[in-house]
C-alpha cells in the first residue's frame, strides 16, 4: 500500500486519479490544489508519493518541492503536467523530482510509475527522455565550473534514453540492448542525477536557443 | 553581406562598396553612426557619443565622421534589415570597448596637442555622457513619458527646491558643492590647469547636483519602472485574451454542439495541439517560408490523429530547415504512421524524431498486433516498400521491425549535412 498525495489546481484531474488508482495498492491520503494547500497537507499526512502538478497557482510545483525541502519526511515526488514547457519540466526535475509523465498517461502506466518512484527509481516518459537528450545534445562551450563526469551522457545512457524517446518501456529496453531491467533502471537513475546536479548548460536556458541545429 | 554587395559591384550597380551600411532608419545626420552601430554590435548612443566626445577635442571627431562617411556605403533600401540583437553581456562589452577606444583616443590627442583644453573637454564629455544616455536613448514615446512622468511626481526638481521640501542641509551642501566645482572649473579654464584638477572640478559639481536632485531622480526611475511593468502586464493579458477567444473559446462552443464522442475528441486534440504550439511558441514555418522538421512532423502527425482515432505522441530531437531529403523523410515517416493507425490497432503511436550532425532519424513504432517479418502480408507489403523505397530514392534506409503481437517499429534514417 503506497500513500499517495494529490496536488493538482483541476479538481477533475484529480478525481480522475483517484478513480483510476487501484485503492488496494495506494491509499489516497490527501489531496491540494495549490502551493500552500500542498505544503500543509504534505506536513500534515507525511505521504509516500506526491503526484505533483506542474502548473500550480502560488509558485508551481517547483515551489511545492522547495518549501519542503528542509524537512525530516521524505516524500518523494513524480511530477505531472499537460505542458509542453520543457523549461518548467526540467525546474521540477531539477527541484528533486523524480520523473515526469504527461497527464495523458494511462492508468495502468501511472501505477507503474508512482511504484517506481515509490521505489526510488527515476521515471522518465518519452518526452522527458526528448528533453534530457536536447540538453545534452551537441557541442557546449566548456565552463569552468562544468564537471566533465555530471555534464555528459554515456553512450549507453544516451542509448537508453533514445529507447525511451522512441516509446520503448524499461523492460523492453531491457531487451533490445540484452541488459538487465534493473541495469536500465540504473542509467536512468544516472542521468536523472546528471539532470539535477550538472551546472552545463544553464538546463534551463537551452530550450530557447535550441530552435536549429 | 559584402558577398552580396561585391556582386552588386560586377553588376555594375551604382552603389559603392564601403566597410559598412549607413543606417537609413537610425540616423540623425547621415547615419553613420547608426550604421556603425548595427555592424558592430552596439547601441547607436554609444557611438554618437564617442563622435561628439572626439569632435570636441580640435574636432578631430568631426574629421572621422567624414571619413567614417566616404568609407561607408548607401543605406540599403528597402525594409531594414531586423536588428539581430547581442545578448546585453557581449552588448555591454561592446559598449565598453569603444568607450575605451575613445577615450584613448582622446588622450592620444591630447599628447598630440590637438586639444581645447582639459577644462573644457572632459567637462562637456561627462555632462554630453550623462545626457545623451537619458535622452536619446528613449525614443519619442519614451521622452513623453518621462515628461509625463516627471509632471505626476509631486515635486518637480525646482519645486521641490522652491517649495523647500530638499531639507536644508541637503541644500546647502549640495550648492556648496555646485558653487566648489563651478569656481575650481573657471579658475582652471583659463589657467589650463592639469587634466586631474578638472576633473575634480568636475565630480565635486556632479557630487552637488546628485546629493540635491537625487532622491527625485531615483523616484521618477522608479515610477518609470512600474508603469513599464504595468503596460508589459496589460499588453500580454490582452494577447491571451484574444487568442484565447479566437481559439478555445470557439472550440469549446463547437463541442458543446458536438454530437458524437469521436467528434468531440478530435476537436478537443485538435485544439490540445494548437494550444501547445502557441504555448511553447513554436513558429508554424520560419521566417524566409522554409519550414521546420519538427514543425512537419508535428502537422503529419495531426492530420492522421483526425482522420484515424488514434493518439500520436511526437517526440522531437533538434531541428532543421525541411529540404529535399527531409522531406522526403517527413513523407516517409507519414506513411508510417498512417500505417500503424490503419492496421496495427494500436490506439497510440510514438513518433521520434532526432537531428544528428549527420543524419535524421525518424522512428513510428506501435505497440499493436504486429506482424511476421518474414510473412509479410500483402497489403502492407506495398506500404512497406513505398516507404523503404522513397527512402533509397533519395539516399537514405529505412528498416521495418515487427513481430506478431509485439507491435512494429519503423526506423528511417536520411545522411544530411548540418547547415
Amino acid at each position: 500500500m503506497i500513500r499517495v498525495f494529490l496536488v493538482d489546481d483541476h479538481e477533475l484531474f484529480r478525481s480522475g486519479v483517484r478513480s483510476a488508482l487501484d485503492p488496494r495498492r495506494f491509499e489516497i491520503v490527501g489531496e491540494a490544489s495549490d502551493v500552500e494547500g500542498a505544503l500543509a497537507g504534505i506536513r500534515r499526512t507525511s505521504p509516500e508519493v506526491v503526484l505533483l502538478d506542474v502548473h500550480l497557482p502560488g509558485g508551481g510545483g517547483r515551489a511545492v518541492i522547495d518549501g519542503l525541502a528542509g524537512d525530516s519526511a521524505r516524500a518523494r515526488f513524480l511530477a505531472l503536467s499537460v505542458s509542453d514547457d520543457a523549461q518548467d519540466v526540467i525546474g521540477v526535475i531539477r527541484a528533486g523530482a523524480r520523473g515526469y509523465v504527461t497527464k495523458t498517461i494511462g492508468p495502468a502506466d501511472l501505477a507503474d510509475a508512482i511504484e517506481r518512484v515509490h521505489g526510488g527509481d527515476a521515471v522518465f516518459s518519452p518526452r522527458l527522455a526528448g528533453f534530457v537528450l536536447d540538453a545534452f545534445g551537441g557541442d557546449v562551450p566548456v565552463t569552468q565550473a562544468s564537471d566533465p563526469e555530471l555534464d555528459q551522457l554515456t553512450p549507453r545512457e544516451r542509448e537508453v534514453l533514445r529507447y525511451i524517446a522512441r516509446g520503448y518501456a524499461y523492460k523492453q529496453v531491457a531487451r533490445q540492448l540484452s541488459i538487465s531491467a534493473r541495469t536500465v533502471e540504473t542509467h536512468v537513475s544516472a542521468v536523472l542525477r546528471k539532470l539535477q546536479l550538472s551546472s552545463r548548460y544553464e538546463l534551463t536556458r537551452w530550450a530557447t536557443d535550441r530552435r536549429l541545429v | 553581406m559584402s558577398a552580396r554587395t561585391g556582386s552588386k559591384v560586377a553588376t555594375a550597380s551604382r552603389r559603392r562598396r564601403g566597410l559598412f551600411a549607413r543606417s537609413a532608419t537610425d540616423r540623425v545626420v547621415a547615419g553613420v553612426a547608426g550604421g556603425l552601430a548595427e555592424a558592430l554590435g552596439v547601441d547607436a548612443v554609444v557611438i554618437r557619443l564617442a563622435f561628439v566626445v572626439l569632435g570636441l577635442a580640435g574636432g578631430f571627431g568631426l574629421a572621422l565622421y567624414l571619413i567614417g562617411w566616404l568609407a561607408s556605403e548607401d543605406p540599403i533600401s528597402g525594409a531594414p534589415r531586423e536588428r539581430s540583437l547581442p545578448d546585453s553581456l557581449t552588448h555591454s562589452r561592446h559598449a565598453v570597448a569603444v568607450g575605451f577606444i575613445a577615450a584613448g583616443m582622446l588622450l592620444l590627442l591630447r599628447a598630440a596637442g590637438i586639444w581645447f583644453g582639459d577644462a573644457l573637454v572632459w567637462s562637456v564629455a561627462l555632462a554630453a555622457f550623462g545626457s545623451a544616455v537619458i535622452w536619446t536613448r528613449s525614443d519619442d514615446a519614451g521622452r513623453a513619458r518621462w515628461t509625463r512622468l516627471a509632471t505626476r511626481l509631486q515635486r518637480g526638481p525646482v519645486e521641490a527646491i522652491a517649495l523647500g521640501r530638499v531639507t536644508r542641509w541637503r541644500l546647502a551642501m549640495g550648492t556648496l558643492l555646485v558653487i566648489g566645482g563651478m569656481s575650481t572649473f573657471l579658475a582652471y579654464h583659463y589657467s589650463l590647469g592639469s587634466l586631474r584638477n578638472a576633473a575634480f572640478a568636475v565630480f565635486v559639481a556632479v557630487a552637488g547636483l546628485a546629493l540635491i536632485l537625487g532622491p527625485w531622480t531615483y523616484q521618477l526611475a522608479r515610477q518609470l519602472g512600474d508603469e513599464r511593468r504595468e503596460r508589459i502586464r496589460s499588453e500580454e493579458r490582452a494577447e491571451v485574451a484574444a487568442h484565447l477567444h479566437d481559439s478555445v473559446l470557439q472550440t469549446l462552443a463547437l463541442i458543446q454542439r458536438a454530437s458524437t464522442p469521436e467528434e468531440m475528441s478530435t476537436l478537443a486534440r485538435g485544439q490540445e495541439r494548437e494550444l501547445r504550439a502557441w504555448l511553447s511558441d513554436r513558429p508554424p514555418s520560419s521566417a524566409n517560408g522554409s519550414r521546420l522538421l519538427s514543425a512537419a512532423v508535428e502537422e503529419a502527425a495531426a492530420g492522421i490523429e483526425q482522420r484515424h482515432r488514434v493518439r500520436i505522441d511526437v517526440v522531437a530531437v533538434g531541428d532543421a530547415t525541411l529540404d529535399d531529403r527531409l522531406r522526403a523523410l517527413v513523407d516517409a515517416a507519414t506513411e508510417a504512421m498512417a500505417n500503424a493507425a490503419r492496421h496495427s490497432g494500436a490506439r497510440r503511436i510514438s513518433v521520434y524524431v532526432e537531428v544528428a550532425p549527420d543524419a535524421v532519424s525518424a522512428f513510428v513504432r506501435d505497440e499493436g498486433s504486429g506482424f511476421d517479418s518474414a510473412r509479410l502480408p500483402q497489403d502492407r507489403r506495398g506500404i512497406a516498400e513505398s516507404i523503404v523505397g522513397r527512402m533509397e530514392r533519395h539516399g537514405g534506409v529505412a528498416t521495418v521491425t515487427s513481430e506478431p503481437s509485439e507491435g512494429t517499429e519503423v526506423s528511417l534514417r536520411m545522411p544530411w549535412r548540418a547547415g
